[in-house]
């Protein structure tokens, strides 16, 4: 199929249905399903049917609208009007409006900050195409920028493209994409894969779920030109087995992507061969890790291998094995479409683009929000995500989940980028940002992920399997206030020691949380340990006191 | 080498599904996660039976498939009671009070997280993170998402499967 070709298809397709005057796109991504948009939906197609509208106005499933807790959202066009919190029992309402004045009590403001101050690339088709069908996302120039490389372009050229772009690894630790494709392209042999990372096991983040399950044919395209331009012919997509929605659109996408001959042999008329397989997880966190990742695929435990050599050199079955983060893939078709120096100018210095967080814990508006890089944490937090709620006040921002440490009041102006981010004790991470107010005990949460990494530990080198638990241990004693000031200064040894002799990244950031919380937080360690009490009222002692 | 294909443990039609996902893998050892996966995900969970049939149909030492069985959450060696409820336990839920519905439905039923009642009818679980994190407490009933969920609500809604079935 010709870039000409992809375009003539979009547009019959358009033709083969007449264009309803309304267009109800109700999202139907796992925040509003379970706000249960599936009845909205029904009830709305139901009462269409009943007045025998169904030649003006039609109801379409899309992908995440963004502000989840306000959930089931809905748009109605041509006039872009959205709605929130919509029940079932409003379709008769809202399919009155149609035509005339909005139902004011659903409104949902699309002029507000949450919506305005957002600059989307990656979730530019969520919530307008409709995930399960192939046509819709052809429509909005999709597979396009696949033909144009298959057509046009060497892999060198791709692969420039993407250097020049200065796209930088979204799973979180910012690897440069264009050298990591290179090296793989460079590495021997005449088998090759790439794997795509979508085992998002951080607690409070669900970027790549948004992704997949909005714009599945999204990523697809982005493995296959990475395929192209490393010379592989075989994908894997990791999924968590926890994700069933998204799953489940990618076994669909992948079947129409195959039907119109863009995966499979021969993609686009050419000798190029690309497959994708999807491989589920099953609910271990250090399998995103990509040596753990590779193991699981294997069929084996996931558990990390020491580095060097890197996947790019000795992967899946020893082959040289490119993997990206599915935000990655995401970013791929956008950039060969409009040119790396496109991407280039969005963003700051080191941290082009946009990234796309999941925004949630204690802030008016939380959901998914995609930022160009560079916006500083107070913006995201008061403008986006409109503050704190229930007056009360900002503590911290957790970002990069146990991985990554919490960022206190005064940081809230730094620039969100990987280094800045770096610089005050966290990381970008995949994107899962939690906001915390007063009511959290700092120490609680360094207990929180502390016996994350306990639990999640694979248990393959010692630091990490023993030093977490002994970290656990101790801050258990400190939140029970039994613990001595000398437990403070055994915890930093300890900090020290399991991040700088663990085998991989799980046990490397792993006292991250505890580290960042110290550093900013010591005054309540020491008011567990000294007063013997729980500044915020969520800690045991405080509640033995109360009793 | 002759090899010679292990019959399933029992009669059970269901052993097709399984043996379909082997089949469709070439019965490589590779397939040892998505076979395990389809067995809990036809089975409910995975008994010892089902572990060493698995083992011996695609030539993985048992020890090595129990060693993978038990080293993904995902799987469970236990059978789940009639209802499940999965409290979530990611962070959002977690500073929103997820902890509270755990305390208060393990405390009401005298069951800890991960495990089943006495009469086999509620199993309480937790998991690490839902993704519903806009939505946060977040608790699966059955298989539903719920949002925003109180203590209260989550003892009504057991409550409720609890009366009924009784």
């Amino acid at each position: 199929m010709t870039p000409e070709e992809l375009r003539r298809l979009a547009s019959s397709h358009e033709e083969a249905r007449p264009e309803p005057k309304y267009r109800i796109k109700v999202c139907v991504a796992a925040g509003c399903l379970s706000a249960r948009s599936d009845q909205v939906r029904e009830a709305l197609e139901n009462e269409i049917a009943r007045r025998g509208l169904e030649h003006a106005c039609e109801v379409k499933g899309v992908g995440c609208l963004g502000l989840c807790t306000a959930g089931p959202l809905m748009v109605v066009e041509p006039d872009g009007v959205m709605y929130e919190g919509v029940t079932a029992d409003d379709a008769p309402d809202l399919i009155n409006s149609l035509g005339g004045e909005p139902v004011e009590r659903l409104l949902c403001p699309a002029d507000a900050p949450f919506f305005q101050k957002q600059y989307k690339i990656v979730l530019e088709n969520s919530g307008l195409i409709d995930p399960e069908k192939i046509e819709d996302y052809i429509a909005r120039d999709g597979y396009l920028a696949l033909a144009r490389v298959l057509e046009a372009m060497t892999p060198q050229e791709v692969i420039d493209e993407i250097t020049r772009s200065g796209l930088r690894g979204r799973g979180g630790a910012g690897y440069p994409t264009g050298l990591k494709w290179s090296t793989v392209a460079k590495a021997g042999g005449s088998h090759k894969f790439v794997i795509c990372n979508a085992d998002e096991g951080d607690p409070g983040a669900f970027m790549d779920r948004s992704v997949l399950e909005s714009d599945p044919h999204r990523v697809l395209e982005g493995m296959a030109i990475a395929a192209y331009a490393v010379g592989a012919s075989q994908g894997y997509l990791y999924v968590r087995a926890e994700y069933p929605l998204a799953v489940k659109r990618l076994r669909t996408a992948i079947r129409q992507a195959e039907r119109l001959g863009l995966l499979g042999n021969n993609i686009c008329g050419t000798t190029f061969n690309f497959h994708v397989d999807i491989r589920l997880g099953a609910g271990a966190f250090v399998c995103g890790e990509e040596t753990a990742l590779i193991a699981s695929i294997e069929g084996k435990r996931g558990q990390p291998r020491p580095r060097p050599p890197y996947p790019a050199e000795y992967g899946l079955w020893g082959y040289p094995t490119l993997i990206n983060n599915v935000e990655t893939f995401a970013n791929v078709a956008p950039i060969i479409r409009n040119g790396g120096d496109w991407f280039a100018r969005i963003g700051i210095e080191k941290s082009k683009g946009t990234k796309v967080f999941a925004l949630a814990g204690s802030v008016k508006n939380t959901g998914l929000i995609e930022v160009p890089m560079g916006i500083t944490l107070r913006e995201i937090i008061f403008d986006i995500g409109g503050g704190i709620p229930e007056g009360r006040k900002f503590k911290a921002v957790q970002t990069g989940g146990p991985s990554g440490g919490c960022i206190p009041e005064q940081y809230l102006d730094m620039p969100v980028d990987y280094e800045s981010l770096a610089k005050v004790g966290s990381i970008m991470g995949s994107g899962g940002m939690i906001v915390m107010d007063e009511t959290s005990c700092m120490v609680d949460v360094a207990k929180f992920f502390m016996e994350f990494c306990m639990t999640e530990s694979c248990g393959k080198c010692v630091p990490c399997r023993v030093g977490t638990a002994q970290m656990y241990g101790l801050l258990q004693k400190i939140t029970a206030g039994e613990a001595s000031m000398d437990a403070l200064a055994l915890l930093g040894e300890l900090c020290d020691m399991v991040k700088h002799t663990s085998l991989c990244g799980l046990g490397q950031t792993a006292p991250n949380p505890v580290l960042s919380t110290l550093q900013y937080f010591r005054e309540e360690y020491i008011a567990h340990i000294v007063d013997k009490q729980c500044p915020a009222g969520v800690c045991p002692i405080h509640r033995r006191e109360g009793q | 080498m002759h090899f010679t294909k292990p019959s399933p443990p029992s009669d059970d039609k269901r052993w097709r599904i399984v043996e379909a996902t082997m089949r469709r893998h070439g019965y490589d050892s590779h397939a040892l996660i998505e076979t395990l996966h389809s067995v809990q995900q036809t089975f409910g969970y995975l008994d010892p039976e089902a572990l060493r049939y698995v083992a011996s149909s695609l030539r993985v030492p048992l020890s090595k498939v129990y060693g993978a069985a038990t080293f993904y959450h995902f799987f469970t060696l236990k059978p789940q009671g009639e209802h499940t409820c999965v409290v979530c336990m990611g962070t959002a839920c977690y500073i929103k009070g997820a902890p509270n519905i755990l305390a208060s439905v393990s405390q009401r039923y005298g069951v800890q997280a991960g495990e089943t009642t006495a009469d086999g009818k509620l199993s309480l679980l937790t998991a690490r993170c839902l993704g519903s994190c806009g939505l946060a407490p977040a608790v699966v009933f059955d298989g539903e998402v719920a949002g925003k969920v109180t203590p209260e609500e989550a003892l009504e809604r057991i409550g409720r499967w609890m009366e009924h079935d009784s």
